[in-house]
Formats: structure tokens, C-alpha cells, sequence
């Protein structure tokens, strides 16, 4: 009766949207800053992010995890991914996990959807069993990982509103900083502030605040390459928890652009045949 | 390991390996582009504090499990899987078995705006949506051996065709073999007043366990809420439990056609789940094979989940689900009139620790049974469970539990997965 499913529930790296960030070509969002009010400048910049990251069709890919506690005790995690952008949507996602062992084969579909709540599914493969999950655990931790349901689903530019702060060096880039505060009331932030950079509207930080409106987490992003040589998506993703003292590591690989993939592959049919 | 049963699971490979091979010699000028091998090996303890009633039970047992899974693919996806299962135990002949849990090829394809997919060899099937009992779900025969809670099944011999699309899935079964479910032998714990004869079972069909069973299953989401129709004609899963001409202290197993017609259903809105299953079956005896009684059963509940519980990143989750069968005192399982609460609690930390606790009342029948569960990975491959069954208290009127009186346990489980 018990089942491990709700320990590794909604989840969903839905990283993607997050990591798609941005065509190569420049436009100044100096530009946008300079001519809004800081709340419009701050949706402008999110629109534009959202913009140069679509297109891409479908990939799959795959995800490491490395968990650390304040011991530097770790444990993993192995991810096989597979996303397809639908219009006028979100995005549709398959996890399927290959470690820990315990779950091996384990699968979880995520139908995104950009103001209405997630469809989620989960496949238990020791039963054959599909499982509808409710997606309304926003805030609990993926995996046992420092990043949450949320931080791993679709950013859906709607689900926030914005404030455009400042622009500040960000490496070698100069960045937008811009807070965003999650319209839902299931977020376990009371607001987010993000690095974009003026080049293509990459995202490379984030700074989570609790609802105490203490500095729960940061997420440094690096490693990023471009793709079909117009899309750029992160190779190296830090979340670093400053309350506890732990941190995940999330390493992307073996990406692969329009294999082809289409509605058919994101059925609970479909996840029923994850291995 | 018991003869009878063997030779039945010999048979079963030898039709299950042709459907395999078959398939394998169609494949054979593809490559397979992917393969793998998985599974678990697991140590297991029960210790039942309470003295035993028949002669040969033990107060302790220990199981060791094999359980590996093969899996090859070729560059288009098709696939063949095949899964054995062997179990130890050091006191139950009957619950050392073996058996083949899987042994499918797997072939899917579209055709304009459906898919398709074809399942031939022995797999396992899931139906249904609640968590105290499937009700709904029969494609499998349950391995009672395994457990008391029936969530173990016996490989199934099928042809399996699954076609979907926007109007939703329709799955066709062909099922050519029947198994008959597992039970506790004299020396076992949990066998009750008396012991299930395994050798001498009774068909209805003249065919036996060869007659051919077909089931048809239709699926379709409307946003939240999910639908289940499912229909079966052929031999019971369930058997029915019939005294003997001669009293021998043993019961036999019958098994009957049947025509069985299930519903289930699930809504899923913020953190609340609300279930059903429902069914209504024809030509099955009832309690001790006294006639044959149609009947409806149903069990409607449903489960509400407290996210991040006391400043923690645990979850809560509190169930409630009634069972209910039309045949009352004549029902023949314990499901007649009962009510399953239960709390899960799982901290979402790196261990996937959680734990539960439930209990199951009877409400005509004044039985009560808790159940505890405690699941923790131990490492990346090493995870412990750990459970407890207690028979609280048993009515005089539930026959079907008497016996099990003395039979609470604690079980200790330590697996490796690869």
C-alpha cells in the first residue's frame, strides 16, 4: 500500500524552460530597461527570455545529480529525459530513473500547462502500475534534492509577476537583475532574483527567498552551449541551501535536438513502456 | 519446491520461451542496440511473536529473493523482456517458489493520429485506482504466498493490444492460461483454520486452464478526472474456496466462469486524490461454494496530502477508503462491510524515508487489522523495509479469518537492487 512514489513525486525536471534560454543574437535589454516602468521592464525581459527559448521542438537528454550534505556525504541521481514543446503550451516531459537502483525504472510525465495546474503521472514499475499524482506540491524537495517541485517545472512567465532592479556585471556578461514574486500560493518563495545577460538573455543566477523572506538557496547555472546553433542550454546547475548547509549539483549531458518525438510519446501508454 | 506447481510453471516457460522465441527469430536479422540487466536480491525476516497453533508452524522465518530482469531493445524500439522470480523460505515449502514474472516482446507503432501497441508472452497488468484493495483489477492471478495484502501477482500468459489517441485507450487481452493463485501450505504462517489443497483444482471449463479468457479495457482523462470501463469473460481469478467430499481438514480450490464488469475513476484536484472502483459479477459461488451468487462490489474513498508538514519538507497524507460487497456475511473475502484509514508520512529527504500506518475495521464483522510500514534508503543500492501486520481482533462471525488469530508479524526487509 505504501509506495515509494510520493518520496520522488511531481518533480520533474522540467528544467528545460529554465535552461532554454535565449537565441544568440543580441537585443539590449538596456533598452527595455531604460524605456518601462521596472515592472514592465521586468516582464519584458522574462517575455524575451521565453522567446528566444522556444522553438527548439524536442530533445532528450540526460541528468546526473550529485546530493551533498554539510558532511560531504553524497548520494546520485540518473535522469533520462525527454521533452517536446507544444504550442500555445507548456511543455510535455518524460523522466525515467535509472539510479538510485531502488527506483530504477521509475517514470514520471508531466503535461505543463502555462496558468492552469500540471498533469503529472507517475509509472511504479514493480506493480505496472500509472498513477495520476497531483501536481500541487509546489514547494517539497525533488528527489531529496535542494532544488524544489517548483524550481524544476516550467517557469511559466505567468506565474510571476516582475521588478526590473538593476544591470551589474555577471563574469565577463553584463546582467539584468529581476525579482520575481510566484502568483501561486502554493510557491514556497515569497520572491525570486534572477541574472539575465544582456547577450542572449541567458539566465546564470538565481537568489530564493523563503516566506520568512530569509535567503533560503542560490542557483548558479554555467557550462552553457548553444544548440542548433541558436538555442543555449546549461551544461553545470549549483544549488547551493544556505540554511542547511547542502547543496545538489545537476549535470546535463547527451543532449540531442528534434529526434523526432510527438504527442504519442507523452501518453501514460507511452509510460507505461519507460524501462 | 512443490511438484505440482513446477510442472505448471515448467509448462508455462515452454509456452511462454516459443512466444519469445518466435518473436526473437522475427527479430533476428535486427540488432539489439540496448541491453541491460536489473534487479534485486532481497533478505527477509519475519518474527511472529505469538505462538503458532498448528503443528510445524514456526515463530520465525527467513526468505531470500532473486529477482532479475533482462531487458534487450533494437534501434526501433521494439523490445523483449523477460523476469524471473525465485523465492526462499525457510519454513513454507509452498512460499519457496519460482516463478516468470515477465517474459514479453513488445512491438508499438502509429497509424495516423492513434498509436498502437502489442504485448505477446507472459507480463503483468495494473487496473484500477485505490489503495486498500483492486478491486477492478483481474487480468493477473494474485501470489498470496508473497503477501497477505495482494499486491504480488503471478505472471500472465497474454496477447495484449493497446490502441489510443485523442479518444482515448482501448486495450484488448488475450489471456491462454490460467494460474492458480498461490496459498500457505501446512508449516505456514497466515494459512488460516484450513490449509488450500494446491493439487487437486477444479475448472468449470472443460478446457480447464487452458480456456481462453478475454478482457477489453477503456481509459480516457476529461481534465481532472480520470475513467476506467472494464469488462472479463472467462475463468475467475479468484477461486472459490469449496469444503471437500471426505473432510480431510483440507479445502479445494474451484475455479468458475465468469463475466465481470468494472468501473474506476479518479479525480485529482489540488492535493486532494477521490477514488472509486466498482464492479458487478456474474456466475461466481459464494462463501464456501454454496451457490453461485451475482453480485456488485465497490470500494470509494480517497486521500488529502498536508505538503511540507511542521516547517519540515515532509509530507502528510491522511487516507480513508470504504469497501463494500452485496453479499454481506456470504462475501468471499474479507471486503464485505470495511473501512481502510490510514496515514503516510514521507519526509522527502535523500533517504526517501517514509512511513505508514493503517488499519482496516471491519464493521459488521468486528475485525481489526493494523498494518505499520517503514521504507529507507540505505544506500544508492541498499534499501530497508520494515513491517508489521497485527491481527488485533477477529469477530467470531469472520470465517475467512479465523485462524490467523496468533499470526502478527514483524518483517524485516534488506534489498540489494542492481
Amino acid at each position: 500500500m505504501t509506495d515509494r512514489s510520493h518520496s520522488m513525486q511531481p518533480g520533474c525536471l522540467l528544467l528545460a524552460a529554465v535552461l532554454v534560454l535565449s537565441a544568440w543574437f543580441a537585443a539590449p535589454s538596456t533598452a527595455i530597461a531604460d524605456s518601462h516602468a521596472p515592472e514592465e521592464a521586468g516582464l519584458q525581459i522574462a517575455l524575451e527570455a521565453r522567446e528566444r527559448g522556444t522553438g527548439f521542438g524536442d530533445f532528450t537528454a540526460r541528468q546526473t545529480m550529485v546530493l551533498r550534505n554539510r558532511h560531504g556525504q553524497e548520494s546520485r541521481r540518473d535522469v533520462r529525459i525527454k521533452i517536446l514543446e507544444v504550442d500555445d503550451d507548456g511543455d510535455r516531459s518524460m523522466f525515467v530513473f535509472d539510479q538510485p537502483r531502488d527506483v530504477k525504472g521509475t517514470a514520471f510525465l508531466v503535461h505543463a500547462h502555462r496558468t492552469e495546474p500540471d498533469d503529472q503521472w507517475l509509472y511504479l514499475p514493480a506493480l505496472k502500475r500509472v498513477k495520476r499524482i497531483s501536481s500541487s506540491n509546489r514547494s517539497g524537495s525533488f528527489m531529496g534534492s535542494e532544488f524544489a517541485y517548483e524550481d524544476m517545472t516550467a517557469q511559466a512567465v505567468e506565474k510571476f509577476t516582475y521588478m526590473y532592479l538593476r544591470d551589474e556585471a555577471c563574469g565577463e556578461l553584463t546582467c539584468s537583475v529581476t525579482e520575481r514574486t510566484p502568483v501561486e500560493k502554493g510557491s514556497g518563495y515569497s520572491r525570486q532574483v534572477v541574472w539575465h545577460d544582456h547577450d542572449a538573455f541567458r539566465i546564470w543566477k538565481v537568489e530564493y527567498y523563503d516566506r520568512k523572506d530569509e535567503h533560503l538557496k542560490t542557483l548558479e547555472i554555467t557550462d552553457y552551449q548553444q544548440y542548433l546553433d541558436q538555442y543555449w542550454f546549461a551544461g553545470t546547475m549549483t544549488m547551493m541551501n544556505h540554511l542547511t548547509g547542502k547543496s545538489t549539483v545537476l549535470n546535463w549531458s547527451d543532449y540531442e535536438f528534434q529526434t523526432g518525438l510527438d504527442d504519442g510519446d507523452f501518453t501514460q501508454t507511452s509510460l507505461r513502456r519507460a524501462r | 519446491m512443490r511438484s505440482s506447481s513446477f510442472l505448471r510453471g515448467g509448462a508455462l516457460s515452454a509456452a511462454c520461451a516459443s512466444v519469445v522465441l518466435v518473436s526473437a527469430e522475427v527479430r533476428a536479422e535486427t540488432d539489439f542496440v540496448y541491453e541491460e540487466v536489473s534487479g534485486r536480491i532481497s533478505l527477509e525476516s519475519r518474527e511472529f511473536p505469538e505462538s503458532a497453533v498448528f503443528p510445524g508452524q514456526a515463530s520465525h522465518s527467513t526468505g531470500l529473493v532473486f529477482h532479475p530482469k533482462l531487458y534487450v531493445e533494437d534501434a526501433d524500439g521494439r523490445s523483449v523482456t523477460v523476469a524471473p522470480f525465485f523465492r526462499y523460505d525457510s519454513t513454507d515449502p509452498r512460499r519457496t517458489h519460482a516463478d516468470l514474472r515477465e517474459a514479453f516482446a513488445l512491438v508499438f507503432g502509429e497509424a495516423g493520429n492513434s498509436e498502437w501497441e502489442i504485448r505477446v508472452g507472459i507480463d503483468q497488468v495494473f487496473w484500477g485506482v485505490a489503495e486498500s484493495r483492486h478491486l477492478v483489477d483481474i487480468v493477473n492471478q494474485v501470489d498470496l504466498v508473497e503477501h497477505p495484502n495482494e499486491e504480488t501477482k503471478l505472471g500472465q500468459p497474454m496477447a495484449h493490444l493497446t490502441w489510443s489517441g485523442e479518444w482515448g485507450v482501448l486495450e484488448l487481452f488475450g489471456l491462454t492460461y490460467h494460474r492458480a493463485r498461490t496459498f500457505p501450505g501446512p508449516a505456514g504462517r497466515m494459512r488460516g483454520l484450513f490449509v488450500i489443497d494446491d493439487e487437486h483444482i477444479s475448472y468449470e471449463s472443460s478446457a480447464g486452464e487452458w480456456n481462453l479468457d478475454l478482457a477489453v479495457r477503456y481509459t480516457q482523462s476529461f481534465g481532472s478526472v480520470d475513467i476506467g470501463l472494464s469488462a472479463f469473460d472467462g475463468t475467475s481469478r479468484e477461486p472459490s474456496i469449496c469444503p471437500t467430499p471426505v473432510p480431510t481438514a483440507q479445502l479445494t480450490q474451484h475455479y468458475e466462469q465468469i463475466r465481470q464488469f468494472g468501473i474506476d475513476s479518479q479525480i485529482t484536484i489540488d492535493a486532494w486524490l477521490l477514488k472509486l472502483e466498482a464492479i458487478r459479477r456474474t456466475g461466481f459461488r459464494n462463501l464456501f461454494c454454496q451457490q453461485e451468487e451475482d453480485y456488485g462490489a465497490f470500494v470509494v474513498g480517497g486521500e488529502y496530502a498536508f505538503y511540507s508538514v511542521w516547517d519540515s519538507p515532509a509530507d502528510l497524507s491522511v487516507l480513508a477508503e470504504w469497501n463494500y460487497d452485496e453479499r454481506g456475511q456470504n462475501a468471499t473475502n474479507v471486503f464485505q462491510n470495511d473501512l481502510f484509514l490510514a496515514v503516510r508520512y514521507a519526509l522527502n529527504d535523500v533517504q526517501s524515508t517514509d512511513f505508514t500506518i493503517g488499519v482496516f475495521e471491519d464493521v459488521d464483522l468486528e475485525s481489526r487489522v493494523l498494518s505499520m510500514e517503514f521504507n529507507r534508503r540505505l544506500t544508492d543500492y541498499w534499501a530497508l523495509n520494515v513491517e508489521a501486520i497485527a491481527f488485533l481482533k477477529i469477530g467470531d462471525r469472520d470465517f475467512l479469518q479465523h485462524g490467523l488469530e496468533n499470526d502478527s508479524f514483524v518483517g524485516l526487509n534488506l534489498s540489494y537492487s542492481f
